[in-house]
């Protein structure tokens, strides 16, 4: 989680969580280097259309934005890969790191959310009691801790930021 | 208004209660509610993005939290566009519509 200390954002990850953010930081980058399939619900919400009732428009309009805002999403991923150590440890950010990394934990956030369906009546806790009573090591229950881990993670450093 | 208008010409009055034509009503940035992002982190890019107070910014967040959605921006359609893109940047769902 991270604190601010001067200038710098500080966090602090046990290899443990180290792993985990990078493992779906890799993920996250795997779905954007593809070819984007707007069928995937996951891609139509990381990149919506802009007009809600014209899909015409809207697609229209993709091909002067979505390269772009492609190629930030995958900057910012980069960031989080290059600024984490995998073993775990320290990691120090400036402030626009730090706004990057924001960005980077709402992409996958959202990609988990959409996979996991949440909606917004969605109650985290009561989901994972479900799912552990259904069966402890499932996928969903690994990827109920790690959207947990990640919200606890943004949490700490949207405030850490914003002081 | 241009103020440097010579004086000899009488300006013609335009009245301007006239109804404003749909097609020069201002477009608008439109922010819907999802069930992922969090509360603080939005109202963190409306500050961002907008330059809003804080007080503006938790408001339209609220708005979109419990209305499922808040006018975040308003304006020419282009500049709306460009609004809703950089919202789309920082994983915001956004749309442009008509005022």
């Amino acid at each position: 989680m991270f604190v601010r200390e001067g200038d710098c954002l500080v966090g602090r990850f046990d290899p443990a969580g180290a792993s985990v953010l990078h493992q779906v930081m890799v993920e996250v980058t795997g779905l954007l280097a593809d070819r984007l399939d707007r069928t995937d619900p996951i891609v139509a919400r990381l990149f919506p259309d802009m007009y809600r009732d014209d899909p015409e428009i809207s697609a229209d309009l993709r091909q002067y934005t979505e390269s772009d805002l492609k190629t930030a999403k995958l900057e910012q991923a980069g960031t989080i890969l290059a600024t984490l150590p995998t073993e775990g440890g320290e990691v120090r950010l400036d402030d626009e790191q730090a706004e990057t990394w924001l960005r980077a934990l709402t992409d996958a956030r959202l990609a988990l959310g959409m996979q996991l369906g949440l909606r917004d009546d969605t109650d985290l806790v009561a989901e994972m009691d479900e799912a552990v009573l259904h069966d402890p090591i499932s996928v969903r229950v690994a990827q109920l801790s790690v959207y947990a881990y990640l919200s606890e993670l943004q949490e700490s450093l949207v405030e850490a930021l914003v002081g | 208004m241009d103020v440097m208008a010579a004086p000899q010409v009488t300006p013609v009055e335009t009245p301007d209660t006239e109804e404003v034509p749909a097609a020069d009503r201002p477009w608008v940035t439109v922010v819907w509610n999802d069930p992922v992002n969090l509360m603080s982190y939005v109202t963190w890019v409306f500050q961002k993005l907008f330059g809003y107070s804080r007080e503006k910014a938790e408001r339209l967040m609220l708005d979109v939290h419990h209305k499922g959605r808040a006018i975040v921006s308003s304006g020419a359609r282009e500049r709306m566009e460009h609004d809703a893109s950089r919202l789309h940047a920082y994983g915001l769902w956004a749309t442009v519509d008509r005022s």
